[in-house]
């Protein structure tokens, strides 16, 4: 088997006066599942079509294998992509749809019936072989798609944003199907995105990507628990990170964080030590993720800080209950067990857990 | 291939209403009704008219009979044209000169339409107009230009072309393929550009990009455009007029006009006959590529 790597250095990517992609270097390993994602114009589809050979770059190198490619044109780069939209061609049966490429490079017939049989037997599709895409549905055309990109035997999988035109149980459904796919074929795998639940249920490694430029790289968990700027904390979780405006403080000798002339809580040790060095007058942001705002227990751990609040709104979702109330001006966002008594307008006592706080630096976004 | 019809099985069963919303509808579907007869009325005379003369004889068309019935109905006019050398070369020539127009026209045009259509290059846009606007200058305007450089042409190089049925399929082109390049350049544009793009990840180069994937998607616009080049080139009267003289190198409208029309002396059975078999060519393909054009719009071509 053939070494299917993919790495970036320092590509860019110029439009006449826009830069859409600022000098990204990247390394995916052979058979690795890796998800590009980032808001709309963040450059995510631009670096995956550059890797397709569907756009030139403007700067730097992209090797796929370990040759370079920046000049190979896309049908020599063995890949294989699938769309948003599809892409299938009309006038084509499934089959048709899927072999176009294979009768291209003109393999023999036999070879290419069996590589049909398997990729529609893998997708469950093999009954839809003589259709006409029109009369498949949205989640069966999306794999004839795939079956298309299987049949190749390519060395990597791209993925351009393939589930944003299917409904939400239905992408559920097909994202399942991704993974077990990729379980199956262990093809190296990029993949676009812009849902970040998407990009944490099917990535080996997420790629945080804004303003053309990566953000950060690492496992989902990674990106959850340990994110490297504000940008990646507010963008990985839903409901989103909260950040509200804070300052460190010594009250006693004991570090405390304060955000509101009313509030201030004392930091637990290993955190108390970590933000020793960071000057007092700094303005710093605290980020707590809603599920490290819960009601306040009767027995609290150590780093577990009660107070009390007014709630504004709660939104029951049946296993859990959000409930959001304002601090300082900042909506802030927290979840209570669905049996905990959250009412709209009441005053309720929550308890955040600085064991999972992150201190921002307000002006860079850094996380400290 | 035929056509679909879709029977609305959901239609109500109920007895309707009749509320203003289906009165509304009630006098707007009178007033089309109204509108489309009297312009079948208005555009379907002519023809009924030549059917009727063109069964008449000489004589009865002379006389003073009610112009609207045949009273001895003949088909002397139809057996006189289709035995006469004349004729038959009229139309031979017309044929000829149609389905080169349209074999080159399509030659040309389908691929000037993709690669201005999808692949960019410098001025691409500019020059999509440019074709455009060169369908705009009518050809009243462009006959004598054309006709000098036929003359010029054949001074150098001592090549007559005039004065020959093929001049024609030299010069229709100057106007059906700049239409055609326009039709085809909306029709491609209407393919989404995924399409294209999976067809270059698989492996086709351009060529087999247009011919694999464009032209059978965009088969109704083909088809639209041959039609209109073919009917350009049988109707087209102010160039066979100026290029041909010599009776054995005219087409069907110039022909029927200056052979059957001898001074002053119209012979109106023949002439009738000649335009009606004249106008069949063009009303059979209409006829059959009509069910083939809508089934292929309907048929949800791109993404649905």
């Amino acid at each position: 088997m053939l070494m299917a790597d993919v790495t970036l250095r320092k590509v860019i990517k110029r439009y006449d006066d826009v830069e859409a992609v600022r000098g990204i270097d990247l390394d995916i390993a052979d058979h690795e599942f890796v998800v590009l994602v980032g808001p709309s114009g963040c450059g995510k589809s631009t670096t995956l079509r550059m890797i397709a050979g569907l756009e030139d770059i403007t700067d730097g190198d992209i090797m796929i294998g370990g040759d370079v490619v920046n000049d190979v044109p896309p049908k020599d780069r063995d890949i294989a992509m699938v769309f948003q939209n599809y892409a299938l061609y009309p006038h084509m049966t499934v089959a048709e749809n899927m072999s176009f490429g294979l009768r291209l490079k003109r393999y023999p017939k036999a070879e290419i019936k069996t590589r049909i049989d398997e990729a529609a037997r893998m997708l469950d599709i093999a009954e839809l072989v003589d259709r006409k895409p029109k009369q498949l549905s949205g989640g069966q055309r999306q794999r004839v798609a795939m079956g298309r990109a299987i049949v190749r035997n390519p060395k990597v999988f791209l993925f351009d944003e393939p589930l944003s035109n299917l409904d939400a149980k239905l992408r559920v459904q097909m994202r399942i199907e991704i993974k077990k796919v990729h379980q199956k074929v262990r093809t190296t795998t990029v993949y676009v995105t812009h849902d970040q639940v998407e990009a944490m249920t099917l990535a080996d490694r997420v790629v945080v990507m804004n303003h053309g430029r990566i953000e950060q790289i690492g496992t989902p968990n990674e990106l959850y628990h340990n994110p490297a700027t504000r940008f990646v904390a507010g963008f990985i979780g839903s409901p989103a990170m909260n950040f509200v405006p804070c300052r460190l403080e010594d009250v006693a000798g004991k570090l405390h964080i304060r955000l509101t002339d009313r509030v201030a809580f004392p930091l637990p040790a290993d955190r108390a030590a970590r933000y020793q060095g960071i000057p007092r007058n700094e303005k710093l942001l605290l980020g707590l993720r809603p599920e490290h705002i819960a009601e306040a227990k009767a027995h609290p751990e150590p780093g577990v800080e009660a107070f009390d609040s007014v709630l504004d709104v709660t939104e029951p979702m049946g296993m859990e209950t959000f409930v959001y109330f304002t601090l300082e001006g900042a909506q802030i966002c927290g979840r209570v067990s669905p049996n905990a008594g959250a009412r709209d307008g009441s005053p309720f006592r929550l308890a955040v857990d600085l064991n999972n706080m992150h201190l921002l630096n307000e002006v860079t976004g850094a996380v400290l | 291939m035929t056509s679909t019809v879709v029977i609305d099985k959901a239609a109500p069963t109920r007895a309707a209403r009749y509320g203003s919303m289906s009165r509304d509808r009630t006098w707007a579907l009178r007033w089309s009704y109204f509108f489309l007869t009297l312009f079948a009325i208005f555009s379907l005379v002519p023809p009924l008219y030549m059917l009727i003369t063109s069964l008449k004889s000489s004589a009865e068309i002379s006389a003073a009979t009610n112009p609207w019935w045949v009273f001895h109905p003949t088909l002397e006019n139809y057996v006189g044209l289709l035995t006469s050398n004349q004729f038959l070369t009229f139309f031979r020539n017309s044929a000829l000169v149609s389905i080169l127009v349209v074999t080159i026209t399509m030659l040309i045009s389908v691929p000037a339409a993709f690669a201005l259509a999808r692949m960019r290059f410098w001025g691409s846009a500019t020059l999509a107009t440019g074709v455009f606007l060169t369908y705009l200058i009518p050809d009243s305007l462009l006959f004598l230009p054309l006709f000098k450089m036929f003359a010029v042409f054949g001074d150098l190089t001592g090549i007559q072309l005039i004065n020959k049925w093929y001049v024609l399929v030299i010069v229709y082109p100057t106007l059906t393929v700049p239409f055609c390049t326009w039709i085809m350049i909306g029709y491609f544009a209407s393919i989404p550009k995924e399409l294209d793009e999976a067809a270059i990840i698989d492996g086709a180069s351009w060529f087999q990009t247009l011919t694999r994937i464009f032209i059978p998607v965009a088969l109704p616009g083909l088809i639209a455009a041959t039609i209109f080049a073919f009917t350009v080139s049988w109707a087209q009267f102010l160039y066979p007029l100026v290029f041909t003289t010599a009776t054995d190198q005219l087409v069907l409208p110039v022909g029927i006009i200056t052979t059957l029309i001898k001074g002053d002396v119209f012979n109106w059975g023949q002439i009738m006959t000649g335009a009606l078999l004249g106008a069949a060519p063009p009303l059979i393909i209409y006829a059959f590529l009509m069910d083939y054009y809508i089934a292929g719009l309907t048929a949800g071509a791109t993404k649905g």
